[in-house]
């Protein structure tokens, strides 16, 4: 694994060309069938989501949808998904329980949309929704952080099982920007941020958030997209066989103290 | 020049016009200078009342019925019943996961500051005589950001209901996830959320009061997760910064935009109720989900 920082990372998520969702799902999956719709309002293009082949056994795939170029980031809104995109991922999630499918989510977003339709159509209900569910959906759950977890936005498809992170993959409470402009006043000071947070996926590691880091090729997955698609296929490959030997009860308490265990406190008895 | 520095100029300029408009107030009043806390200016109507007034009326504006930000005893006060509160995990105390500079002084000048060691207290108490959990989030602590203790504190007081048989009842109020402990705050939001389920499907309540001001990380965890959401008047309460909105369609919003009012048309509470009236609205609430009143009466609440 190579040594970057924070900040070498964050450029190389930017890189034009990284691969998105739209190049995994046809390398990882066979019969993807795209579902649309959260059956009460509309069809959230920042959010992709549909089952498919994994190995020879059905999964359900949802994941937030990065351009590739200015295009395609207009039509899916730079990944920032809108209430109706969670509740999607919700229906389909649910779906996946009905028929014990394996949920597979692929993390990529700056964090859920701000603005005022997003409010009025309740994003907060909508992500703390979704937190709710997934911690107690019968059926294993796998998160991976393909580039960019921004906030709740990202928390949202990354109640799970485990989570996995692409090598050069950030995920953090904010972006190191908005970080560094709220409690500094300083957007200009976004690297050092993005230093200071903890950010990378060894960190996530030290904290107990990520179980696993999936490698990528030297100068990051643009350079061979088809070794990186490969890594992850064999992650998916060797974590789904393991968590479906867990019975249910065992998958949801151990998805329980996941998260129960996460904090960092002091603790003085009285 | 990037964008950030021209907001920094304008945001220069207007605080130097600002300081301009004191020194011309200040002689407008002939130099005499209103002692600071004897007034309240409502943040929503302007309207100047006097402090002791305006905390007789359970701090509440009489002209525009917005319901300030109380401080947790105050709040402890106006709603369990007199000395029937026991707090729970009073002993966590907040680290510093990320090392980030300065927040081990910032967070012990709170704690002295507030009178209280983190931004939620929680506890168990009798509320019409009904036992409940409750937890109070006070924003005069850090906007009662949610960091771990707040997380753990949450958590700990779903457990305690869940295993005790207990409603629980949160009176909600933060500006979010505590950037300050990094990625740890946001697995705080999965953490609690994790709890409510699990009440939820022991078959418990959790009811929810929003209180000013219910945004971002908070209102996108167990703030919109109670069996029923009461806000409390003209109170903010939202996901996004309302900046953060505005600068993104470049214009100005309307005022009631976020209000506990907006949030009730949109769907998202099932209730406004004034402070007034909390006690019995809870005990209403209690009494319809099979809840049995302690027999001993223990009196009103203490405010």
């Amino acid at each position: 694994m190579s040594e970057l920082t924070a900040t070498e990372r964050l450029a190389v998520i930017r890189e034009k060309g990284r691969p998105t969702v739209r190049d995994y799902i046809p390398a990882l999956f066979t019969n993807f069938l795209e579902c649309h719709g959260d059956r009460c309002f509309g069809d959230d293009p920042a959010i992709i989501g549909g089952v498919g082949m994994f190995g020879g056994r059905p999964v359900t795939i949802i994941s937030q949808v990065k351009g590739r170029n200015l295009e395609e980031n207009k039509r899916s809104n730079f990944a920032m998904p809108l209430p109706e995109g969670y509740r999607k991922s919700l229906r389909l999630a649910k779906q996946a329980e009905k028929f014990h499918r394996p949920i597979i989510c692929f993390v990529d977003t700056p964090g859920a949309f701000a603005g005022v339709d997003a409010e009025k159509r309740g994003q907060g209900e909508a992500i703390a929704r979704n937190l709710l569910e997934f911690m107690t959906l019968k059926t294993p759950i796998i998160s991976i952080v393909l580039g960019e977890g921004g906030s709740g936005g990202a928390l949202a498809l990354a109640v799970c099982d485990e989570l996995a992170m692409l090598e050069n993959a950030l995920y953090s409470v904010i972006s190191p920007r908005g970080f560094a402009s709220i409690l500094w006043k300083d957007a200009s000071r976004e690297s050092e941020a993005a230093e200071l947070m903890k950010i990378t996926a060894e960190d996530l590691v030290k904290f107990g958030v990520c179980e696993r880091i999936i490698d990528e090729p030297d100068g990051g997955a643009q350079n061979d997209p088809a070794l990186t698609a490969e890594n992850i296929s064999n992650y998916l490959g060797e974590a789904i066989t393991r968590l479906s030997l867990l019975s249910t009860d065992d998958l949801l308490n151990r998805r329980y103290q996941k998260f129960r265990k996460i904090g960092v406190f002091g603790e003085e008895l009285a | 020049m990037a964008i950030e520095d021209l907001f920094k100029i304008v945001k220069d300029r207007s605080k130097a016009d600002a300081k301009l408009k004191d020194q011309k107030q200040k002689k407008q009043n002939n130099g005499v200078e209103i002692p600071k806390g004897l007034l309240f200016k409502c943040p929503r109507c302007g309207t100047v009342v006097y402090r002791d007034e305006f905390e007789r009326n359970r701090s509440v504006c009489a002209s525009c019925n917005y319901h300030s930000r109380i401080r947790f005893r105050d709040r402890l006060e106006m709603t369990a019943d007199k000395d029937t509160f026991v707090e729970l995990d009073a002993g966590l105390t907040t680290l510093n996961p990320i090392d980030f500079p300065g927040y081990e002084t910032k967070i012990s000048e709170l704690r002295d500051k507030c009178g209280i060691n983190e931004a939620i207290v929680t506890g168990v108490c009798k509320i019409h005589r009904y036992k409940t959990v409750i937890g109070i989030m006070d924003s005069n602590f850090m906007m009662a950001s949610m960091g771990s203790v707040v997380g753990e504190k949450i958590t700990r007081a779903f457990e305690y209901a869940t295993e005790n048989k207990l409603p629980v009842v949160l009176f909600t109020a933060s500006g979010g996830a505590r950037m300050q402990e990094g990625i740890i705050s946001l697995m705080q939001m999965a953490k609690t959320s994790g709890a409510i389920a699990r009440h939820g499907e022991a078959g418990q309540l959790y009811v929810t009061v929003m209180t000013d001001p219910t945004t971002g990380g908070v209102t996108a965890s167990f703030a919109s997760l109670g069996d029923i959401i009461i806000a409390e008047p003209k109170v903010l309460i939202g996901f996004a910064g309302r900046r953060v909105i505005q600068d993104t369609i470049k214009q100005q919003l309307p005022d009631d935009f976020q209000s506990a009012e907006f949030m009730l048309e949109n769907g998202f509470v099932d209730m406004i109720v004034e402070r007034k009236y909390m006690r019995p609205t809870l005990s209403k609430i209690f009494r319809t989900h099979n809840y049995t009143r302690d027999e001993e009466y223990r009196g009103g609440a203490a405010k």
